[in-house]
């Protein structure tokens, strides 16, 4: 499946282009808001105005390429199945962050991505990722002494 | 010869039963986790370092030489049998290995790409104990001119004159340089780009970036694309062996593919794509055979296989000896390294001696370790390649988040990882190369400081990187790596236009 873009001008490379140039502006930004000098030579934001130089240049170069008819064809994309791993991993962020511990965030983001995939029995999933997140967390907890976020869960072991 | 007896001392390291298990260990899971659809090696190594956190520096480099060739061998497992390569260097592997498992000869394109892997990965390796000591010798006297000028062509050839667009790529390394800026600065403690978030003022993990990049814009990109019937592995039938037949065809082919392989894997340009390529092409064009090409012939799959493992070594020479990474896969191994405290570079050879001929005793063993063991458990493998995709990509993102955050327990890490994993998924989607990024995320850094050391020592004059001839020689090189793409193209289509 291809999509042709019945405009004259390349959408994709124009919105990557505004964002490398936003990506300039903050760089730049950044840069000239660093106080100290360096007593010879560069300082530390020469670096950053390069960067953010060079980030101009690709933006133009974008640009200027998005007049052109574009070389690579775009699939089109289950953006459904993208949604679900997002929330996906929204779930083990969210858990983690709410103090809900790694197998309750794990178990989620097992599920979700199954689902992404197509799966339809998510409580099959549900109990596979838990047995996965405990499994997990025993091995590098206990075994390798990784410290894994903990959450009601965890505790029990 | 010096480096005879280093390499004898670093077998006695390696050869110690602890250090046999970790090599072991290393080459099963390498394997088992390389052998999975859609993983290459650079993957398997970054999914993997959290495993290795824990043991000791000489053990988990050892276990490491082990992830690494598991992980190599296990991407052309797959390549074979189900036609989906984890990375570019194996897709001329898939070409003809895959039509020779349709035709039932999976077992001898297996073993030959083995046995191949195996002879090349073996003299490469003793080409790496030889030339990284020379090698150091010149490294030693290097200013940090030099080495900003070695950077730079690293940065070049990574970007611009590989890939499908010299734009595409240098916005990539752009990307991978903007997050090496973030971070406070070695030189003046001055905090870059942290938007004042605390978590962001130690800079950004180069595993979360790779992690995230690789791992989870696969995961994102083969779900967008509704690949959820994947092809079925073909099974191996008959006898896994190769025929005499078949050993007469395929040792030429290994020992060209490993010629070929070597010294452009040990350029600071790199990659394993030019040499499986080339010498695909010089196989079919020496073959007695060349009408079998692109129906199955063995010397498509022995040679690219030979070369693909031949580079792998040569990328080692400049990781070990200079630091420099120059693909996805050793920039992988540079973080694995510093995450152990160790900086590749010649002092490495000086200051950590045991451990660097250590790993290169462990590359020869675990080399002999895959032989013995991938073939006989080539079974196992292919049961693997079996696992339905939603479980295999769900536990892909369950095992990458855990080790980010076994690695780094904060919710900002979690978030940078989803937040890379979307970036790497529109750079798939809309053609841009990851490798880029990841290095320009490890050299960016180093680079700004090289630069920076040399103006400081020349009372910032710029000249001085001109003064020196090394580093003349290489900003040379490197710029006109990145502007001969460039007329090249406009060459070519003025010629097109002619016509």
């Amino acid at each position: 499946m291809i999509t042709k873009t019945p405009s004259s001008v390349n959408r994709t490379p124009a919105v990557i282009a505004v964002v490398l140039f936003a990506v300039a502006a903050i760089t730049y930004w950044d840069a000239s808001h660093m106080a100290t000098r360096a007593t010879y030579g560069m300082s530390a934001s020469a670096a950053s105005y390069f960067v953010a130089l060079l980030f101009l240049v690709l933006g133009i170069g974008h640009l200027v390429s998005a007049f052109k008819p574009s070389d690579i064809d775009i699939e089109m994309a289950d953006w459904k199945a993208v949604a679900w791993i997002g929330l996906a991993l929204a779930g083990l962020v969210v858990s983690i962050w709410l103090g809900g511990g790694f197998i309750l965030g794990s178990t989620l983001l097992f599920a979700f991505t199954a689902r992404a995939f197509g799966r339809k029995a998510l409580l099959v999933d549900v109990c596979l990722g838990a047995v996965i997140g405990m499994f997990v967390f025993l091995l590098f907890n206990k075994l390798l002494t990784l410290a894994l976020p903990q959450g009601p869960l965890e505790r029990l072991f | 010869m010096e480096s005879i007896s280093f390499l004898l001392d670093g077998f006695s390291l390696a050869i110690q039963p602890a250090n046999l298990l970790y090599a072991a260990i290393g080459v099963i899971i390498g394997t088992a986790v390389g052998v999975l659809p859609g993983i290459g090696p650079a993957l398997t190594v970054a999914l993997l370092l959290p495993v290795t956190f824990k043991l000791d520096p000489g053990g988990s480099i050892i276990m490491f030489a082990g992830i690494y060739y598991g992980g190599m061998y296990g991407g052309s497992t797959t390549a074979i049998l189900l036609n989906t390569p984890g990375e570019s260097a194996s897709v001329v592997t898939a070409l003809e290995g895959n039509k020779m498992a349709r035709a039932g000869r999976g077992g001898p394109a297996l073993a030959t790409a083995a046995v191949g892997s195996f002879v090349a990965a073996l003299i490469a390796t003793l080409g790496l104990a030889f030339l990284a000591p020379m090698l150091v010798k010149v490294a030693v006297q290097f200013g940090p001119w030099d080495y900003f000028g070695l950077m730079l062509i690293a940065f070049v050839t990574v970007s611009a004159t590989f890939g499908s667009s010299p734009l595409r790529g240098l916005t990539s390394l752009a990307f991978g340089l903007w997050l090496g800026l973030m971070g406070i600065d070695q030189l003046t403690g001055q905090a870059r780009l942290t938007f004042g978030v605390p978590e962001l003022l130690d800079g950004v993990e180069v595993t979360t970036l790779a992690v995230g990049l690789f791992a989870i814009g696969e995961a994102l990109l083969v779900a967008s694309r509704h690949l959820r019937k994947p092809e079925q592995p073909i099974p191996v039938k008959g006898s896994i062996w190769m025929t005499k037949e078949d050993w007469k065809r395929s040792w030429k082919p290994w020992l060209r593919g490993t010629v070929i392989g070597f010294p452009i894997g040990a350029l600071p340009a790199g990659g394993a794509e030019i040499p499986t390529f080339l010498s695909y092409n010089i196989e079919r064009k020496l073959s007695r055979k060349p009408e079998e090409f692109g129906y199955g012939a063995i010397e498509g799959v022995a040679g690219p296989e030979a070369a693909n493992n031949a580079s792998a070594a040569g990328t080692l020479v400049p990781l070990l000896t200079l630091g420099l990474p120059t693909s996805a896969t050793a920039a992988v191994m540079l973080a694995g390294f510093q995450q152990y405290n160790i900086q590749p570079g010649p002092l490495l050879f000086t200051q950590h001696a045991d451990l660097v001929w250590g790993l290169v005793a462990s590359l020869f063993i675990a080399n002999v370790m895959l032989l013995v063991l991938n073939l006989p458990l080539v079974g196992i493998w292919v049961k693997l390649l079996k696992i339905p995709l939603p479980w295999l990509y769900a536990g892909i993102l369950v095992f990458a988040s855990m080790g980010t955050i076994a690695a780094n327990p904060s919710v900002v890490e979690l978030l940078l990882l989803s937040g890379f994993g979307a970036v790497g998924f529109l750079m798939r989607r809309y053609d841009y190369p990851i490798a880029p990024a990841v290095v320009g995320l490890i050299l960016g850094p180093l680079a700004d400081s090289a630069l920076r050391r040399s103006l400081q020592m020349s009372l910032g004059d710029p000249m001085i990187l001109f003064q020196h001839p090394g580093s003349a020689i290489m900003i040379g090189i490197a710029t006109i790596a990145l502007v001969a793409p460039f007329i090249f193209r406009g060459l070519s289509r003025f010629q097109q236009d002619e016509d």
